[in-house]
């Protein structure tokens, strides 16, 4: 609190960035201890977590007032103008400290309290298991099991603390690989595709140099490749794209020699050969750094893939670029579309998406475990990973499934969730959009497949929301040991309870797992299916969305639906009850209120009730109910009844009447 | 009929690629007066294929060995594959496909064979002219009357023989109006919006020419406009061409109203691409949707280079300024470019959707492209002519009506809810614009569809839409009734390429076609539950 000088300013404008009109919402701004509060003539209320701001920037004063922009992490923008220069200032200022933290334990998560005892909060950490996960999954097995080599982190700080790796890989072996991995990430599980007996592992790159080598490392990843009874062959994925480190290279004298070198070299898959020389000669300058891949001499069996996704730095700009384009006003359709190609965000998110496609193929086409890595393993090799996983399984699709996904391939393998998202006062060069891509890519699968996911979009933006908000304990930290001595399931909430609790809100209604012939989704990357995702990066500019949701009426049809057809056989067997305990079979009144005591109409909420669908021939409908008799018929039948007077009844009571 | 000198060969053997998501078929090909037909062996199981060679904008022959190849692409942007056996059978059915499919004569097209089963000559024709939105007009305000001064069509050839004009204004004071006006086009009413009393305008472009001369008729015209609305009503009057090409236009004899000729109209330039511009726009956008190995860099390029995008944000932002001026200033809206029969249609229609609830109920929008398209004279055997693969130079080609189809269907994305019929019409009203076995896109005119008798010896597409087997593709199964205007947004990041029309043959089919199934059964069933639910009552034996 010492940083607020100002709790409250009044006359301040709200300008929207894209209104045509120049009006502003007048109203009050308020400033508390974690939130940015704004409420405008209408009463209607802006709330801004301190966390989520990501720049406060103010203009040069106007004749109205002193001009304060604060950029939001979920990409939320705000434009005020605050009558008074002092006032702005001291705002300023406080937001400029309110935003940025110093320390884990100043984070809004750990203040939170939304009126939960010690047992329910830690029911709700233990929602999530992933052992049970990897029990699903079908390990341990006769090939894998769960090491305790990392029990106590010590050969690997960023990993979790039970790691499942092929069970002829012995310790020594694990630990002699760890050496010679980047940050001692070794190869280990990520996903088990029971069916196929493959496996799809993850790690960071190997510190060959030049000629160095590590048997165990060898070692290790035959094990993998033993561990798959079907395939021998397994792939490498480096994850890494080829012009970075290729400039960096050409400067390197003997070049010529090394090229030769690989090139000389017979390739078992012709496919994979192509084009691959020169995503090599990357992976190779790395290596002469001390860092690089897997020099394939000294591995058998062994295929290697080379995929261009850049690293954490490109993808950081092309956002801001993006971000840039989008925020115009006035802006042309032609400036949007030179901006989004110049951007290459979209191409960015193209490449996450065909990584993830070759990994699904190379499982379940040619049965091949896969072992993906970047650089330190926690980025690129991330989304590939999930990516992946959630093609190849439909459990990942559901609402449960997702949340064990980020609980498994990202919280607990150790993407820095704190550094790339920024929650503390920290280098913002390692700030990089890494899971919002992942979100995107996922955006796109639904987009793609509107009936495999469980949830919606709102699903999505909900989390990305919370991955910046501090506020519950799950993303905090860049790894679990970090997490551990944080003590976050003590002192912090899970944001999966909260999640599924409101499930409803995510639900997609036109989820059908059964209709989907083929379990793994074969997405089809031709460029023109990217599209820009208006609803996350404009989420909060409700000029520019449709104005009417399709989504929510469905899903309210749909519970509509299902709550009728629950009544329906209420009904019918109560009927059948009666009937059989009363001969003369008069259905009371009461009989009838008990099924069902209000109307379905008036179930619903006024607003459903004026969208309620009109049947495809009205002009018929409305002389059919118009006919005396049929309303006769209806009063007859008890008032329960009358009050609901849907009109597809008349429709089906009138060829009764004929009889 | 002549067709049999066109027909070069009979029959041939041949299998048929129609791109990804269909099955190869084979059989034996065959060429009609109007059609390629493909009949599979008997002892497949599929019926007839048939393509109506009106269709086919493209064709293209190769021959290697003792076979050939034909790719037909065809105006509604598909593009197929023959592979028929025979060097001489593959040159003569492409001779007598490419004979057939650009005759010009109206009255031997399809059209005036075409006798469907369950349809009458004649149905549906007298559906929808003015006269009857007239007696909506009539209804809301007693401003206006319909006059029959083009009864012969001689006043305006493009006009239809009843128009809607202010009734302090007589047959002659037109007459002299239209003299003034490019094409005969007087200023007539477009669409009147009761809730603020005010009207919507059409016309072309006033023959000021280098002397800037004037039209006492047609000053009238306007102020009996204003008059009509309420006293003191302003009115604006949308050139659809920027204000330096209305000014180039005096030298051919065009222009535009001067001010101070036309007191309480205040002039708005909005420039809108037209003509061949466009129809370059319409053939680039094609090429690009028709590549799919392209990287993404190149396909934004593309998509950008070809400009269509920007052409639907400026007939949309055009179109809300007219209707702006009209619900929210109050003020009467003359729009009119140079002609008057393309973007000035494309405005005044998509202004009417905007406002109007109605127009946007399936007879609603029927009407509506009957009244401000057909009726209002858009050339649409001219615009039509070609689609997007023809490698003949254009001349009057241009796709202005897919523009207006491309930005219902905007609206239909913005406003879900919102529009009673779905994507399927607006394809189909696109496949038939440019060729269909139906006779209400013929010629260019009401004048030429009298002539040709289009009325008694074709069918109307309105009865064939509006047969019940139709409707599920064609509406919208989520629509509720929508009274307010539905303001679209147009800024680029709310504008999307319509993929069900130009990716339409390209892409596999998707799985939405299913989610969309999805959604219908949702909708059924709820009409089903809601309707089953008497039935329970019913079953209760009566006391």
């Amino acid at each position: 609190m010492e940083h607020i000088r100002t709790t409250k300013v009044e006359q301040v404008k709200l300008l929207d960035r894209f209104s045509t009109s120049n009006k502003a919402l007048t109203g009050t701004l308020y400033l508390t201890a974690t939130h940015l509060l704004f409420i405008d003539s209408h009463q209607k209320e802006t709330w801004i977590l301190h966390h989520h701001i990501a720049s406060v920037e103010k203009l040069a004063l106007t004749t109205s007032g002193c001009p304060l922009v604060i950029q939001c992490k979920n990409f939320r923008i705000v434009h005020f103008i605050v009558p008074r220069e002092r006032d702005c200032h001291d705002i300023y200022n406080s937001l400029l400290q309110l935003s940025k933290q110093a320390k884990y334990e100043d984070l809004y998560a750990f203040s939170y309290n939304p009126k939960q005892n010690d047992s329910e909060r830690l029911r709700g950490w233990q929602l999530i298991d992933l052992a049970e996960e990897y029990k699903r999954m079908g390990v341990p097995n006769s090939n894998w099991q769960l090491s305790d080599a990392n029990r106590e982190y010590k050969i690997c700080e960023t990993y979790p603390r039970e790691l499942y790796v092929p069970r002829i890989a012995s310790k020594p072996i694990i630990v002699g690989s760890s050496k010679f991995r980047s940050k001692g990430r070794f190869p280990v599980l990520s996903y088990y595709h029971r069916e196929k007996e493959a496996a799809v592992c993850r790690c960071s790159q190997p510190l060959s140099g030049f000629s160095a080598r590590c048997l165990e490392d060898e070692h290790l990843l035959q094990a993998i490749s033993k561990a798959n009874p079907v395939n021998r062959y397994m792939y490498v994925m480096d994850t890494r794209p080829k012009h970075r480190m290729q400039s960096w290279w050409a400067t390197q004298k003997d070049i010529g020699r090394i090229i030769v070198r690989i090139s000389s070299k017979i390739w078992n898959d012709e496919k994979i050969r192509e084009s691959h020389e020169q995503k090599r000669l990357n992976a190779m300058a790395n290596r002469a750094a001390g860092k690089g891949y897997e020099n394939e001499d000294n591995y058998s069996n062994i295929r290697f893939q080379f995929v261009g996704i850049e690293n954490i730095h490109v993808m950081r700009s092309s956002l801001q670029k993006l971000l840039e384009v989008n925020g115009t006003k006035g802006l042309s359709v032609n400036d949007f579309y030179s901006g989004l190609e110049s951007s290459g965000w979209l191409r960015h998110i193209k490449a996450v998406m065909d990584a993830a496609i070759f990994l699904t193929k190379a499982i379940m086409i040619e049965n091949a475990s896969v072992l993906v890595h970047c650089s330190d393993g926690w980025d690129r090799t991330s989304q590939v990973c999930s990516l992946g996983s959630l093609l190849l399984d439909s459990f990942y699709r559901t609402i449960r499934g997702f949340m064990v996904l980020i609980e498994k391939d990202w919280i607990s393998f150790g993407h820095k969730f704190s550094e790339r998202c920024g929650h503390l006062d920290s280098d913002p060069k390692e700030v990089s959009p890494v899971f919002t891509q992942f979100l995107e890519c996922v955006w796109h699968l639904t987009e793609q497949f509107p009936q495999a996911f469980e949830f919606n979009e709102a699903f999505l933006l909900q989390i990305h929301e919370h991955i910046y908000s501090c506020q519950f304990g799950n993303f905090l930290g860049n790894c679990q040991k970090e997490r551990e001595e944080l003590k976050l399931k003590e002192k912090t909430y899970s944001l999966w309870p909260f999640l599924l609790d409101d499930q409803k809100k995510y639900l997609n209604p036109l989820y059908s797992p059964k209709s989907q012939a083929v379990a793994v989704l074969e997405p089809n990357t031709v460029s023109f299916n990217f599209k820009f995702w208006r609803n996350m990066y404009h989420q909060f500019d409700r000029t520019l969305h449709p104005r009417q949701s399709v989504f929510n009426i469905i899903m309210n049809m749909n519970e509509q639906n299902k709550q009728l057809e629950n009544d329906i056989k209420d009904l019918e067997s109560k009927i059948k009850q009666h009937k059989n305990k009363q001969t003369d079979g008069v259905l009371t009144k009461e009989l009838l209120h008990s099924v069902r005591p209000e109307s379905p109409t008036l179930k619903t909420s006024l607003c459903f009730k004026e969208q309620t669908l009109l049947p495809v021939n009205d002009a018929l409908r409305t002389i059919e109910g118009s006919n005396p008799a049929d309303n006769r018929d209806v009063s007859s039948v008890g008032k329960g009844l009358v009050q609901a007077p849907s009109r597809p009844r008349h429709r089906q009571l009138a060829p009764r009447q004929a009889q | 009929m002549e067709f049999s000198e066109l027909i070069r060969t009979g029959r041939a053997q041949a299998e048929l690629l129609r791109g990804p998501g269909a099955p190869p078929l084979r059989g034996t090909l065959c060429v009609t007066g109007h059609h390629l037909l493909l009949s599979p062996g008997p002892q497949a199981t599929s019926d007839l294929w048939l393509l109506l060679l009106r269709s086919v904008d493209s064709i293209e022959k190769r021959v290697a060995g003792d076979s050939g190849t034909i790719t037909l692409r065809c105006k509604d942007l598909r593009v197929l594959q023959l592979d028929i056996e025979g060097v001489e059978a593959t040159l003569d059915i492409a001779r007598s496909i490419e004979a057939l499919s650009s005759l010009e004569s109206v009255i031997t097209s399809f059209p005036f064979f075409y006798r469907p089963k369950g349809l009458r000559l004649g149905d549906a024709w007298h559906f929808h002219p003015p006269e009857h939105y007239y007696k909506r007009v009539a209804r809301e305000t007693n401003a206006w009357r319909l006059s029959e001064v083009n009864e012969d069509f001689s006043v305006c050839p493009s006009y239809p023989r009843a128009v809607i004009v202010p009734r302090a204004v007589d047959d002659d004071a037109l007459a002299r109006s239209a003299r003034f006006r490019q094409g005969g086009r007087f200023p007539v009413l477009s669409y009147h919006h009761a809730p603020s009393g005010t009207v919507l305008l059409r016309s072309s472009q006033p023959l000021t020419g280098p002397q800037k001369r004037r039209c006492a008729e047609d000053e009238e015209l306007l102020r009996a406009v204003l008059a009509g609305a309420r006293p003191g009503a302003r009115g604006f009057i949308v050139d659809t061409r920027s204000a330096q090409a209305a000014k180039q236009a005096r030298m051919t004899g065009g222009g535009t109203e001067a001010k101070a000729a036309y007191p309480g109209w205040k002039r708005l330039h909005r420039p809108m691409e037209r003509g061949r511009p466009l129809q370059e726009s319409f053939v680039r956008l094609v090429e690009a949707c028709g590549d799919l190995e392209q990287s993404m860099d190149r396909w934004l390029s593309r998509l950008e280079g070809c400009r269509w995008l920007a052409h639907v944000k400026e007939a949309l932002s055009t179109a809300c300024l007219a209707a702006q001026g009209m619900e929210r200033e109050g003020a009467c809206i003359l729009v009119h470019g140079a002609e008057g029969t393309d973007s000035t249609l494309l405005v005044t229609s998509l202004a009417q959707l905007i406002l109007d609830p109605l127009s946007r109920t399936m007879t609603g929008f029927q009407e509506l492209v009957e009244r401000e398209w057909i009726q209002a004279g858009h050339p649409f055997q001219l615009r039509c002519a070609h689609s997007a693969f023809s490698h003949a130079r254009p001349k009057h080609e241009a796709p202005t009506f897919l523009l207006f189809l491309d930005c219902v269907w905007q609206l239909g994305r913005q406003f879900p809810l919102s529009l009673e019929f779905g994507e399927g019409l607006l394809l189909a009203l696109f496949e038939h614009a440019y060729a269909s076995p139906f006779g209400t896109f013929l010629c260019n005119s009401e004048k030429e569809r009298c002539l040709c008798e289009v009325r008694t010896r074709t069918h109307s597409l309105w009865s064939g839409l509006n047969q019940p087997k139709e409707q599920r593709k064609l509406r919208n199964p989520l629509y509720v009734l929508n009274p307010l205007a539905i303001w679209p947004s147009v800024e680029p990041q709310s504008l999307r390429l319509w993929q069900g029309l130009f990716l339409r043959w390209t892409r596999p089919p998707e799985p939405s076609e299913a989610a969309w199934e999805k959604v219908w059964q949702i909708v059924t069933d709820k009409e089903k539950t809601e309707g089953s639910q008497p039935t329970v009552s019913a079953s209760e034996p009566q006391p």
